[in-house]
């Protein structure tokens, strides 16, 4: 099963704790400190309310934002002059662009001199069928067969295909970069030790910052979407692949270098076929992450199903953004269920009974005889090539009817739901999104910095605060503080959401194995599912509103808050339990003092990763009303004065980002700290 | 022992020191001369291995024991150099194997050496047959060739019928058959063993400390075997080298272990062995009193206490222990009682 997490916790925790075993005074009462810094923020916010707030108009631009502009200007003027880009940035375009043509030109769009794709929908079935049954089993192959069927139907099959082929081009390059260098941190700790910082800040970079610069460099368009893709789906690849090399026993190894293997023996021999599995599931990871930002590439032009959800997303159609948010996901399951398969493969071969290993390569040359002429059949005639629509449909023959069946939901639920979901949004923004964007927005710049720096002093460590210091001195200098802080709330509200969340389903979870077998599919099917449908649904019901964002950005991060502290829950030893349990402890108390301070780590993770997570979802639901950053960073896509501006919204996440990672890390640090001692 | 035969490998003053400058220790004599502990807080180094030397006969089976830590997997991993040697010359058939390049070291693990690991070490995705053939797979034998040849060793280590598993189908005695057969399958000259079977529960461990004995016999190689049991180390040694701290502590026969300890740290270390078991004659006999009577019955001083007990406590004499008809000592009830009554009390 595809889990991003695995991939992103995989790192090591944060810097050791600086705080001493006696610590300092107010080590002892973190929280009462933590009580009094925000007692003396809302006093202050009183008497200097709305003064030293550093606001700017959402169409006015600063001077840094306007030099931004000019220095895009200067880059635009110079793309074909400057040695930097005839020599770097416009080959490495060129071959990324020769790379996607020809893969787009294989299986979507018109190429090679022909009105359609080399091969028509037929031949893309058929290959994918094959190609599905081959590396996995019959059941994925018939599902494989089934949605890209199901695509065509929905009169969506080019922008699928638009989609599918812009992702094997970012996979392609990414695994060609990752796995060697997987390999690589694999085998030396230095490697390792320079790449894991710089991976590590690629993952925590929401994936929505980096698109306007990289079209700074590679143009707007399928090269810059390529990389943007690459830049997020290349460290799950380098992470597991290098996991998977150190995995494999030290015996194993030094048996084989013992027998006298070359070092390209041990290599290609020993590591590489025992890292298999888990090689194979960083790919998966890949691909996920892959699908992912190639659909919010639509951004910045790229092709494909991201751009249906994007434009039905601005005009509000819902049934639209359904039709295409489902190709999505249904995308997403296949190109899971099929590596999936691919990486249990080893055991199923393994099972295999020698008649069947004898039958196999006959049945794979008849299926691959079969593939064939599919394909012949796609490439020669024009009902196997392109996929038939029927007269007067817009969508193909089922299309308009699932575009039709979601408006239809949502104008009921308009109707019917108004008063729960509108009185949901109105009490949760009046009383918990409001006050805090207040106390953030409100407050002199300087009364929130000093406060963020003592707490994350508290929470964290001096590093901790350093760093915060920095980060919010950088989000001054972007000059985009006020949107920074308004976002920063919708984060911080999206965060204790969902760690309530988390905490709630994952003490359940982990106490209850049938609770955990229930929900942990859906979890993994949810967190398989590229970030841009979650807008949809609650488009559909909350309409376009900072609240729809947060929701979407709740239930986006809870899975895998919700997975953190079921295992951090299931991890405390069941010797403790069990003393605890002959101790006379109520359920209750198990819980409170017994699994939960036990399970602690595992709480501070689960909030770290449900920060970046909500972080990434939070900027995203720009797109759909909720201001702040997100919307300057979306602006900057589409009108070129508001590019500086974009960019800078773009620097102030990162920076919210860095800061809000830094200091829980630090905060998981401490408790981890503690628990030692 | 076949101790005037020249030796297959031999070892002198080697050192293997870990840490930052490791090659400044053993040139210094006062670092050299440090503790364990002391070293590290001066230099952050550890010596695994201080200044060792012996020599290996041809066909013996030379145990390394010791308690854990004291180095003895360093030792033996420098031998086949897994772990390159500090200082120190170390000799294999008269042939310098610190100046072996890359290339011939890998042909001499290939030819002449093999190691079996305490983890096994098997490759999991590899079917026995698999796993025992790549030693010679990654020498370029061919597949017939090598499948025969594996199949042939795989009969020896008595796993035929399980050539077509995966190790992880088979319970660890088997696949530390499977990791003798590896070993065995290149025909080397000498097999290292490193505690092969410290992961294996007491019943399956004897079986194959009873296998290794019978393979020796059968193909009579040279074994260099690292275990810090005692028992098995006095089952399958020719001769026993004792490690502390990196130090060889003491080298000799079991018999000369038990009978005449180093010091308290050997002598501990073989308290609890049965020793009417190891030792012989030689150990406890002493030299006639004038009143002794010396017309008991006669035994050679290689007899072991335990096979001399019932004859001893049967006369009324005590016994004479005679070499080529010279009287070296006698043996009575007392030094017979002595060795069983320290038995009874270690245990
Ligand atoms: N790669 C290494 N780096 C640093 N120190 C090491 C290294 N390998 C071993 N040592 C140290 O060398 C000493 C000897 O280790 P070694 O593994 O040879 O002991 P051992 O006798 O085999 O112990 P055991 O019975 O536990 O296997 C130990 O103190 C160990 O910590
Ligand atoms: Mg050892």
């Amino acid at each position: 099963m595809a889990v991003l997490e695995a991939a992103k916790t995989t790192r090591p925790p944060a810097a050791p704790p600086a705080a001493t075993p006696t610590g300092p005074v107010w080590a002892a009462h973190r929280g009462a400190v933590v009580a009094g810094v925000i007692a003396v923020w809302v006093v202050l916010w009183a008497l200097l309310r709305n003064r030293f707030t550093l606001t700017l108009d959402t169409a006015s631009t600063t001077d840094l934002h306007l030099r931004i502009n000019d220095v895009r200007d200067s880059i635009d003027a110079g793309r074909n002059s400057n040695p930097l880009f005839l020599y770097v940035f416009n080959e490495i375009r060129l071959v990324i662009d020769a790379l996607t043509n020809a893969i787009s030109g294989l299986i979507a769009q018109p190429a090679f001199g022909r009105p359609v794709p080399l091969l028509g929908w037929l031949g893309v079935v058929a290959v994918v069928m094959f190609v599905a049954w081959a590396l996995g089993n019959g059941r994925v192959s018939l599902l494989a067969g089934a949605v890209f069927v199901f695509f065509g139907l929905q009169g969506l099959w080019t922008q699928a295909m638009d989609t599918l082929a812009l992702t094997l081009a970012a996979v392609l390059v990414s695994l060609l970069i990752g796995i060697p260098l997987g390999v690589w941190a694999g085998l030396s700790d230095r490697v390792n030790r320079v790449l894991t910082p710089v991976l590590d800040f690629m993952q925590t970079m929401p994936t929505f910052v980096y698109l306007a610069p990289l079209t700074l460099f590679f143009l707007i368009g399928p090269a810059s979407a390529v990389i943007a893709t690459l830049i997020y789906a290349a460290p799950p690849a380098i992470r597991i692949t290098a996991h998977g090399i150190r995995s494999v026993a030290p015996a194993t190894v030094e048996a084989s270098v013992a027998l006298g293997s070359t070092p390209r023996q041990t290599l290609f021999r020993v590591l590489l076929p025992v890292a298999r599995r888990t090689i194979v599931l960083g790919i998966n990871q890949t691909i996920m992450a892959a699908l992912s930002m190639v659909t919010i590439a639509a951004l910045i032009d790229a092709p494909g199903l991201g751009q249906n959800v994007l434009k039905a997303l601005q005009t509000l159609d819902v049934g639209t953004a359904f039709n295409a948010g489902m190709s999505i996901v249904l995308m997403a399951i296949v190109l899971d269920r099929v590596t999936t398969a691919m990486s249990e493969r080893v055991e199923v071969a393994r099972l295999m009974t020698p008649q069947a290993i004898a039958r196999r390569p006959y049945l794979l040359g008849a299926g691959a005889v079969a593939t064939l002429v599919c394909v012949y059949l796609s490439y020669t005639f024009a009902n196997y090539a392109v996929f038939p629509t029927p007269e007067g449909t817009s969508l193909g023959y089922i299309g308009d009817d699932i575009a039709g069946a979601a408006d239809a939901v949502k104008d009921w639920a308009q109707s019917n739901l108004t008063f729960f979901t509108q009185t949901w949004k109105d009490v949760s923004t009046a009383w918990f999104l409001d006050p805090v964007e207040h106390l953030l927005v409100e407050s002199p710049w300087f009364v929130v910095v000093a406060v963020a720096v003592v707490l994350s002093l508290v929470i964290g460590n001096v590093r901790a605060a350093v760093t915060t210091a920095v980060c919010l001195a950088v989000v001054i200098g972007t000059g985009l503080w006020s949107d920074t802080m308004t976002t920063l709330a919708a984060v911080l509200v999206a965060t204790v959401l969902t760690v309530l969340i988390g905490v709630l389903v994952g003490v359940w979870m982990g106490r209850s194995r049938g609770a955990d077998r229930a929900i942990r599919p859906v979890l993994d099917a949810a967190q398989v599912m590229p970030s841009f449908v979650y807008l949809i649904p609650f488009v559909a019901l909350f309409g376009a509103t900072r609240f729809t964002a947060i929701v979407a950005a709740v239930v986006y991060s809870a899975p895998i808050a919700i997975k953190l502290v079921a295992d951090g829950i299931r991890n405390v030893s069941a010797t403790t339990v069990e003393a605890a349990l002959s101790a006379g402890t109520s359920t209750l108390q198990m819980i409170r003092k017994v699994q939960l301070p036990m399970a602690r780590e595992a709480l501070v993770l689960a909030t770290n990763q449900g920060l970046i997570y909500v972080l990434s979802m939070v900027v995203i639901g720009g797109l759909i009303g909720a201001g702040a950053l997100g919307y300057d960073v979306v602006a900057g896509f589409r009108q070129s004065t508001y590019f500086g501006k974009g960019l800078a919204a773009g620097l102030a996440i990162v920076m919210l980002g860095v800061m809000l990672d830094r200091v829980t890390q630090a905060a998981s640090g401490r408790t981890g700290g503690a628990k030692r001692r | 022992m076949p101790g005037d035969l020249s030796p297959v490998i031999s070892v002198r003053d080697l050192w293997k020191v870990f840490g930052p400058k490791a090659e400044a220790v053993p040139k210094s004599e006062e670092l050299s001369a440090l503790g364990r502990r002391e070293l590290m807080d001066r230099t952050g180094c550890t010596a695994a291995v201080r200044d060792v030397s012996f020599d290996i006969a041809p066909g013996e089976v030379f145990v390394v024991m010791g308690l854990s830590g004291s180095g003895k997997s360093t030792l033996v991993r420098c031998l086949n150099r897994l772990i390159e040697p500090t200082s120190g010359t170390l000799t294999f058939e008269g042939e310098d194997l610190l100046a072996a390049d890359a290339a011939r070291l890998r042909e001499l693990r290939r030819l002449k050496f093999s190691m079996v690991f305490q983890h096994f070490g098997l490759l999991p995705h590899r079917r026995v047959v698999e796993n025992v053939a790549y030693g010679l797979e990654i020498r370029g034998m061919g597949k017939t060739e090598r499948t025969k040849k594996a199949m042939e060793v795989i009969e020896l280590v008595g796993l035929l019928g399980y050539e077509k598993s995966y190790p992880d189908q088979l319970s660890g005695g088997m696949q530390q058959r499977v990791g003798l057969a590896r070993a065995l399958a290149g025909d080397p000259d000498v097999l290292f063993f490193d505690e092969p079977f410290s992961a294996l529960d007491p019943l399956i461990r004897r079986d194959m400390q009873n296998e290794v004995i019978r393979l020796h016999h059968e193909v009579g190689k040279t074994m260099v075997f690292i275990t810090h049991d005692l028992s098995e180390a006095l089952k399958l040694g020719d001769r026993i080298l004792i490690m502390r701290d990196g130090k060889m502590i003491q080298t000799g026969t079991g018999d000369e272990l038990v009978g005449a300890p180093a010091d308290d740290y050997v002598r501990d270390f073989v308290s609890d062995v049965n020793r009417s078991h190891v030792l012989t004659l030689r150990w406890i006999m002493r030299p006639p009193r004038p009143d002794d009577p010396l017309d008991g019955p006669v035994l050679s001083r290689d007899v072991l206490v335990h096979e001399a007990t019932r004859v001893v406590l049967d006369s009324d004499k005590p016994i004479r222990v005679m070499e080529n008809g010279e009287l070296l000592g006698v043996v009575g009830n007392e030094e017979i009682l002595g060795v069983i009554a320290a038995v009874t009390e270690g245990s």
